[in-house]
């Protein structure tokens, strides 16, 4: 990619570290606080819900317009598969940027296709989830934790879209041949913003699908 | 924060390490379920002990794989202090947030005689 | 010694200047895309101002009927909205772009295609949220919004929405800006600038920008999920689903108290700059300036909730965030004492810019100390939504950040325009807009303590709020007033004002270092730095004076090319924002993400120099 920065018209910087580099992790720390609040949105209202379903217990619910019991929503074993798949594409893209920085163009390319694969699984697992909850009877605004849920766990996939479309551009320039040694730094940055939205899903796993 | 210039040579530890990352972030989620499952089995061995622990036990290791991810694969750990600045920083705000907003809606309520 | 190019370079021909609409339109240049935001932000603060001025013209006298209610809540929301994100924001905003790169001795920010970004997106938000009027549906539920005033239930029309949108767009060009100017200020300085020899000013925007960061994510969050429940009927702020309206208030100052500090910190460096320069002292304290800056940032994430003392939260919460909040005092009445300090014994130079600055110092500590006395929740609970609030207010946000950033623009106007402003015009723009300012917000905090209430329409004749209340909007129009004659100071100086040279203050910092107004990359020659006073010492060293620094070719410096792709990414953006408004558009969203993933993608493959 082009780069939009003056100091490479003024090298070198006055920290010596890359301004690109600079400006992601600026960015991802401004992240950390739009997910920290979406986070205590869904805390903060957890048993907060006036009808059911609810995430882990059996509860009373209006399904095709009569109440019935409901069962709880959330199913682990799943999820947890999703969490491990999006844990090892961080893990690939380690060594896809360790390809790259090698020039070891087979390395790069198998690893990040590795990557952006797991990503749309990742997405896949999301969009089924989605599906299958609201035909358990979790509506987008049947309760508050419908609402806060999907608006969290959604806000999240977003990301991962975005992160995959991201890698997937990598990819695509890799295979023309226009990610060298002294352009990994371009993966290094959609790697970086890769591994962020990997640490976000550590923190929701476990605070929305396991934690009483 | 000053012009360290920073001297990291980029010494990037290879992919041995990494793989050991992976399998220690793969068994930590193995362990995060287990908790959870056995705390909501009365029958599995250790119930009584997991279970009035379980948040704390999920908050340690994800604490714990979040650390492993930021250090190893977001290089915090080799990188400019900068980086870590840029990121505990913000960190320790959204922490801050989280538990504040969580005393103020529920623990503080209850001293409100109002309440 | 610092090695600042004077005067050596050969006085070739400048080239010409790239003129018409579409090298506007196309820039990447900070110095144009500052100037965009001031006339912009001074356009919208116009507005703001007429509409603070009907307001004072219905409270003028009791019973009034020359707004209807509907109006006058239309007119306090979109006043307020206005003044802090189209008004202080954005020309605090346009002393980064212009100044942050020439204090610290750059060519430009880091992206300046991002910065070009920025102020487009600025532009439609404006346009946006104002557009509303033409809807004849602008926001009339205060500048925060409160729920459950904001629920479909009590607010069915499109009012909330625009607010909503608008304030959703504008973030967002704030958040680039922010990541743009924090990475330009850590990796762009000129060698020699540590980080404590930066200029206040550098300092307190490199603040500011930290709390932009991580104070807009909050409010964002929370203006999409108030969003959510107005167009896609979730319960987040409905109490009859089960949402607490609270929560609301909370996020909302979470991000609101940090916003505070977003408005005032750029104006304490602007102030910072000036007081030393008219005072020929070097800063005092200035380590103690940098320290209390950050720790006024920092406290200023625990102390949201003296905004909601009312809502009662509970003794415990009530003491906590009243002691964060009389903390806070503190290192603000430090910064006030190094004003002081650095005013105290110099050779004072009472040019207009000193003027506004001391009469910054002055409104501020009023300001302040009525702040602190709502620090304290039993008083605040006589106090809040009553116009001693009001009072306060615009005693720190006026009175503190518009004088400071008017003592900014005679200081600068120089610099930005080649041509001096005229001192006298400037001189009865201080004492009109001095006298004006606190014949319209004094009266406000009697008026408040004997209990007349903030955003009511109108008040009964004989509760004893007529006098004051006649005297404000006297005020008010005298107020108005000194702004014509700040117009036409600016219009006129343009014309027809003294040429100014590169230094007709004499000032400490590097942007006096070079021609008045700068030439397109700034310095010819890469400044380097070995104090914090570069221009004073070479100053000293060359016995006093500084021969005029010549205009050069600057052939062979490389600029960032002009691109549109800023905005039409922006628009893109925008776009993107409307298609929420209009009862959630499908295809004017989709349309608006396809104009944006264009507006990246062409923006990223381009070829950033020429
Ligand atoms: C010593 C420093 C300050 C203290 C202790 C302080 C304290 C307070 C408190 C306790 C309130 C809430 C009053 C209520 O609503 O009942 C308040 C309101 C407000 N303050 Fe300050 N403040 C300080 C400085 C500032 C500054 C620097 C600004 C902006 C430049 C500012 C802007 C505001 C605004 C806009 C409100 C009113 C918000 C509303 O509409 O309710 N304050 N202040
Ligand atoms: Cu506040």
């Amino acid at each position: 990619m082009a780069h939009d920065t003056a100091h490479a018209l003024h090298p070198p910087t006055a920290t010596g570290l890359d301004t690109r580099k600079l400006a992601i992790w600026t960015f991802i720390g401004s992240e950390c606080l739009f997910f920290a609040t979406l986070i205590s949105n869904y805390l903060v209202y957890k048993g907060e819900s006036l009808v059911g379903p609810l995430p882990h217990e059996t509860s009373q619910c209006m399904l095709h317009g009569q109440m019935t019991t409901c069962e709880p929503i959330f199913e682990i074993p799943l999820v947890t598969f999703g969490t491990a798949v999006l844990l090892f594409s961080s893990f690939f893209v380690v060594l896809a940027l360790n390809g790259a920085q090698q020039g070891n163009r087979k390395k790069l390319i198998g690893w990040l296709s590795a990557t952006v694969v797991c990503g749309l699984f990742f997405i896949g697992m999301q969009v089924y989830e989605f599906y299958h909850f609201y035909h358990k009877g979790l509506g987008y605004t049947t309760n508050l934790f419908g609402s806060s849920f999907y608006t969290l766990t959604g806000f999240h996939g977003t990301h991962v879209t975005l992160g995959v479309i991201w890698l997937a551009t990598m990819l695509v320039l890799a295979i023309r041949g226009k990610v060298p040694p002294e352009k990994s730094l371009n993966l290094e940055i959609a790697a970086l913003y890769w591994h962020f939205v990997d640490v976000v899903w550590i923190v929701i796993f476990p605070v929305v699908y396991l934690m009483r | 924060m000053d012009a360290q210039v920073a001297t990291h040579e980029h010494a990037h530890p290879g992919p041995a390490l990494y793989l050991r990352v992976a399998v220690i972030l793969f068994v930590m989620t193995a362990l995060e379920v287990l908790a959870f499952e056995v705390s909501h089995r009365p029958s599995m061995p250790l119930h009584e002990l997991v279970q009035p622990l379980l948040n704390e036990i999920l908050i340690i290791l994800s604490a714990a794989k979040f650390a492993l991810v930021a250090m190893f694969y977001m290089h915090l750990k080799q990188d400019s202090k900068i980086f870590s600045g840029l990121f505990v920083f913000p960190l320790i705000i959204a922490a801050v947030l989280i538990v504040a907003l969580l005393l103020l809606f529920s623990y503080l309520r209850l001293l409100h005689p109002a309440a | 010694m610092s090695t600042i190019a004077m005067g050596h370079a050969g006085a070739e021909a400048a080239p010409a200047e790239k003129k018409g609409l579409w090298s506007w339109i196309t820039t990447v240049d900070h110095k144009r895309i500052g100037i965009l935001y001031g006339v912009t932000a001074f356009l919208f603060f116009l507005l703001g101002g007429l509409e603070a001025l009907l307001i004072r013209w219905q409270l003028g006298a009791p019973d009034k009927t020359f707004l209807s209610p509907e109006a006058y809540n239309q007119l306090f929301t979109m006043h307020g909205t206005t003044m802090i994100f189209l008004g202080v924001m954005p020309l605090s905003a346009m002393f980064f772009n212009y100044f942050i790169p020439l204090l610290i001795g750059a060519r430009d920010v880091a992206f300046p295609r991002l910065n070009a970004y920025s102020y487009w997106v600025f532009l439609f938000g404006g346009l946006v949220l104002n557009s509303s009027f033409l809807f004849n549906a602008a926001p009339d539920m205060g500048w925060f919004a409160y729920a459950n005033l904001t629920s479909k239930q009590f607010s069915p029309g499109l009012n909330v929405d625009f607010w909503i949108i608008g304030l959703q767009i504008l973030g967002i060009a704030s958040l680039a800006a922010a990541v743009n100017f924090f990475v330009t200020i850590i990796n762009l300085r000129a060698p020699g600038m540590k980080m404590m020899r930066m200029p206040m000013f550098v300092w307190m925007s490199l603040i500011t920008q930290v709390l932009l960061l991580l104070a807009f994510p909050i409010i964002t969050v929370a203006l999409v999920l108030l969003m959510l429940d107005r167009s896609f009927g979730t319960h987040f702020f409905v109490p009859s689903g089960g949402g607490d309206p609270v929560l609301w208030q909370h996020l909302f100052w979470l991000f609101g108290h940090p916003e505070v500090y977003i408005l005032i910190l750029p104006a304490f460096g602007v102030v910072s700059e000036i007081l030393p320069v008219f005072s020929r002292k070097p800063l005092f304290g200035y380590a103690a300036m940098v320290f209390s800056g950050c720790f006024i940032a920092f406290l200023g994430f625990g102390v949201w909730s003296h905004h909601m003392f009312s809502t009662g939260m509970g003794p415990m919460a009530d003491t906590v965030f009243s002691l964060g909040t009389m903390l806070i005092a503190i290192p603000t009445g430090v910064k006030i004492f190094n004003w002081i300090g650095t005013v105290w014994g110099g050779s004072i130079q009472y040019k207009t810019p000193m003027y506004f600055a001391l009469g910054f110092v002055a409104m501020f500590i009023i300001g302040g100390l009525s702040g602190v006395m709502h620090a304290s929740p039993p008083a605040d609970l006589q106090q809040t939504d009553s116009y001693f609030i009001v009072a306060h207010f615009h005693y720190v946000l006026f009175g503190g950040s518009i004088f400071a950033l008017t003592a900014g623009a005679y200081y600068w106007f120089p610099k930005m325009t080649g041509r001096m402003l005229s001192e006298s015009l400037g001189k009865v723009h201080f004492w009109l807009m001095f006298l004006g300012f606190n014949l319209t917000f004094a009266p406000m905090h009697i008026l408040g303590l004997n209990g007349m209430p903030r955003r009511v329409y109108t008040y009964s004749a004989g509760m004893g709020f007529e006098f004051w209340n006649a005297v404000e909007t006297a005020g008010s129009l005298i107020l108005g007033f000194s702004f014509l004659i700040f117009i036409w100071n600016i219009l006129k100086s343009l014309k027809s004002g003294e040429v100014a040279t590169a230094d007709p203050w004499h000032g400490a910092t590097l942007e006096w270092s070079i021609p008045s107004p700068p030439q397109e990359w700034n310095f010819a020659v890469e400044p380097t730095v070995d104090g914090r006073d570069p221009l004073w010492e070479l100053r000293r060293a060359r016995g006093g004076t500084l021969p005029e620094p010549a205009r050069v070719s600057g052939k062979g410096i490389h600029l960032p090319s002009p691109s549109y792709w800023p905005i039409v990414t922006a628009f893109g953006t925008a776009l993107t924002l409307v298609g929420f408004l209009m009862h959630v558009t499908l295809w004017v969203i989709l349309l608006g993400v396809a104009i944006t993933m264009l507006g990246i993608f062409s923006w990223a493959f381009e070829p950033a120099d020429h």
